[in-house]
């Protein structure tokens, strides 16, 4: 006990200061990285499809349209664009509404998935399209991700006050998740039985998630939801990452845990139900991608925050370039691959970093 | 110089009060008030209630709370945390609060100092799920002390560590104590370590308050079967410090 007589071991002391330099320089490289890495991936998108272009080109459609054939420019800034900007999008936002969500229910399995906001969005999704009855009023066009989004949001709000009662656990709350996830797939399964043979097609693509419905308005109510959510999680990063160290020992900090996680809750439930209503189902994104940043990255939420964005971003971006890389000329609805992308390399990540997955 | 006093305390979860009508006299700076009573006494729902994360009547008086430190630090029983944060970060986390994201160097500078203090220097960048239930205490104590209160409350602080260290930090909160002008509240259920360290001794059993003064005015024979149902007595060992020495259960 050196300071209980005053003293200090000052050399010795410097280790630690210096160390945490060192780390945080490491964690804005892998977020430099993690940033690089997607901005190649983007171009992939765009250069990628049924017409294969160079990277170069792609970079000159980009940054110099007038110097690519109009075709090209047609090609990367009219079809593939959407596609390739929403699923940088949709990554991000459904990767930070599962971060968020682990973090405040203190739980690995929470997702928009696993807690059945993405089925409860599937529901309102068939809902729309067999019944054709919107859930609040809207234009014809739009009782499809209208109906989606109505039913996510009730979906997160109910797992929300639920949480808030008194003597209910994180376990009871991930296994109110997977009663939701049950429920609603019967009711899809239900709405699907009494659907005709045109609308219970749509209902399946629906609900395998797919990027090809992106447009350009989609895209900035997204976008907008993410850039209004992002400042505010920002700013509660130390109280956010203080609640991962239990309630008592977050409020002895003095943080308002009470306040924090219900504001984070009403950010997750946008953050969850916007990209579900316009894309689908798009499982082990909003999973996925908060483990991975967590497991190169920590809990520390001033990187793991950013890391979220990056790697659901990435993930998706590059379930993207799959999905129509599998058989030239067919573009796979996203919500398959991402299972099939995602988990295989979540595992390897998990099995070689056990001691740091949660 | 500060000084802490109970008056007339409750404390509720819910409806149903827990600890009611707890009235302290004074205690000062640099005092070790150890907080004794048997299991589910009351002594976390009293330390949650000095703390301010349970409502209930009566009041916490503090007064001469030094400009700029953050008043009353609450050092909860449960340590454990599965966070994949390192020890480090996790300490930095206690000190570092508010929404700005940069962090100074006097702050490393500090939480440096207290983790060379306390000796966790070796484990400063492993992950906090890593730690052993000792350990994790150390980490949680030197939490508590990186915010710099005037007011330390530890619940049970070193009911998870080896003699040696139980001595030794101890040792250290007191010193802490007398250097800062700390107030520190100890929850213990090791009443020798209590005669050895403590200036005040608050018992607490069945939510009440059943006595507070100093060590040897509470901890006796009459009191160890009353509330403990245990025949003892107390002696000194060869370095003159009071001890507890259990004959058996009272009859």
């Amino acid at each position: 006990m050196a300071a209980a007589d005053g003293s200090l071991l000052t050399e010795a002391v410097a280790e630690g200061r210096g160390e945490y330099r060192a780390r945080t320089r490491r964690k804005l490289l892998i977020l430099g990285g993690l940033s690089l890495a997607l901005c190649f991936s983007f171009a992939v998108d765009l250069a990628w499809g049924p017409a294969r272009y160079g990277l170069d080109q792609v970079v000159l459609a980009l940054f110099n349209p007038d110097a690519v054939s109009a075709q090209v420019r047609t090609v990367v800034w009219d079809i593939r664009m959407p596609v390739a900007v929403m699923a940088i999008v949709v990554g991000a936002a459904l990767s930070v509404a599962g971060a968020q969500m682990q973090t405040i229910l203190a739980n690995p399995l929470a997702s928009p998935f696993t807690l059945g906001i993405s089925a409860a969005a599937s529901f309102g999704a068939a809902l729309g399209i067999v019944t054709t009855v919107p859930l609040i009023p809207v234009a014809a066009g739009l009782i499809v991700p209208v109906n989606a989004f109505v039913m996510a949001l009730l979906a997160t709000l109910f797992i929300h006050f639920v949480s808030q009662m008194r003597g209910v656990t994180v376990q009871t709350v991930v296994l109110l998740g997977i009663a939701l996830v049950f429920t609603f797939n019967a009711l899809l399964a239900f709405v699907q039985y009494l659907a005709s043979e045109q609308a219970l097609s749509q209902v399946v693509f629906w609900t395998m998630g797919s990027l090809t419905k992106a447009t350009w308005p989609k895209i900035w109510i997204t976008l907008a939801v993410l850039l209004m959510a992002l400042p505010l999680f920002a700013r509660n990063a130390w109280a956010l990452t203080a609640i991962r160290l239990g309630e008592d020992k977050a409020a002895s900090f003095g943080v308002n845990v009470r306040y924090i996680r219900l504001e984070t809750m009403l950010i997750i439930s946008l953050l969850a139900s916007v990209p579900v209503s316009f894309v689908g189902t798009i499982g082990f994104v909003g999973l996925v991608g908060p483990h991975i940043a967590r497991m190169i990255l920590g809990e520390d939420q001033r990187f793991f925050l950013p890391g979220s964005v990056l790697a659901g971003a990435l993930l998706l971006s590059v379930t993207s370039i799959v999905s129509k890389s599998i058989i030239p000329g067919v573009v796979f609805p996203i919500g398959i691959i991402t299972a099939l992308v995602g988990v295989p390399f979540f595992i390897s990540l998990i099995l070689s970093n056990v001691r740091r997955s949660w | 110089m500060v000084s802490l006093q109970l008056r007339d305390l409750g404390a509720s979860y819910g409806k149903k009060l827990t600890i009611a009508a707890v009235s302290t006299p004074e205690f000062h700076s640099g005092e070790i008030v150890a907080v004794i009573g048997p299991n589910a006494a009351g002594k976390s729902t009293l330390f949650k209630r000095i703390a301010g994360l349970l409502n209930g009547p009566g009041e916490v008086s503090l007064s001469h709370t030094s400009k700029g430190k953050k008043a009353i630090s609450y050092m909860p029983q449960d340590t454990s945390a599965n966070a994949v944060l390192t020890v480090y970060e996790s300490i930095l986390l206690a000190r570092k609060q508010g929404s700005r994201w940069s962090v100074d160097d006097a702050d490393l500078r500090f939480i440096d100092q207290v983790m060379a203090a306390l000796n966790i220097k070796p484990i400063a960048f492993r992950d906090l799920g890593a730690l052993s239930g000792g350990q994790r205490q150390l980490v949680s104590i030197a939490q508590t002390l990186v915010r710099e209160p005037d007011v330390m409350l530890m619940d049970e602080p070193t009911s998870a560590l080896d003699l040696h260290r139980q001595v030794e930090v101890l040792s250290f909160m007191q010193a802490q104590a007398r250097q800062k002008g700390m107030i520190v509240l100890i929850a213990i259920h090791d009443l020798n370590q209590a005669l050895r360290f403590a200036d005040k001794v608050l018992l607490i059993a069945d939510g009440k308050m059943q006595a507070c003064g100093s060590p040897l005015e509470v901890i006796n024979a009459d009191m160890l079967r009353r509330v403990y149902g245990v025949d003892a007595r107390i002696e000194k060992c060869s370095r003159q410090f009071d001890h507890v020495i259990v004959d058996g259960v009272a009859a």
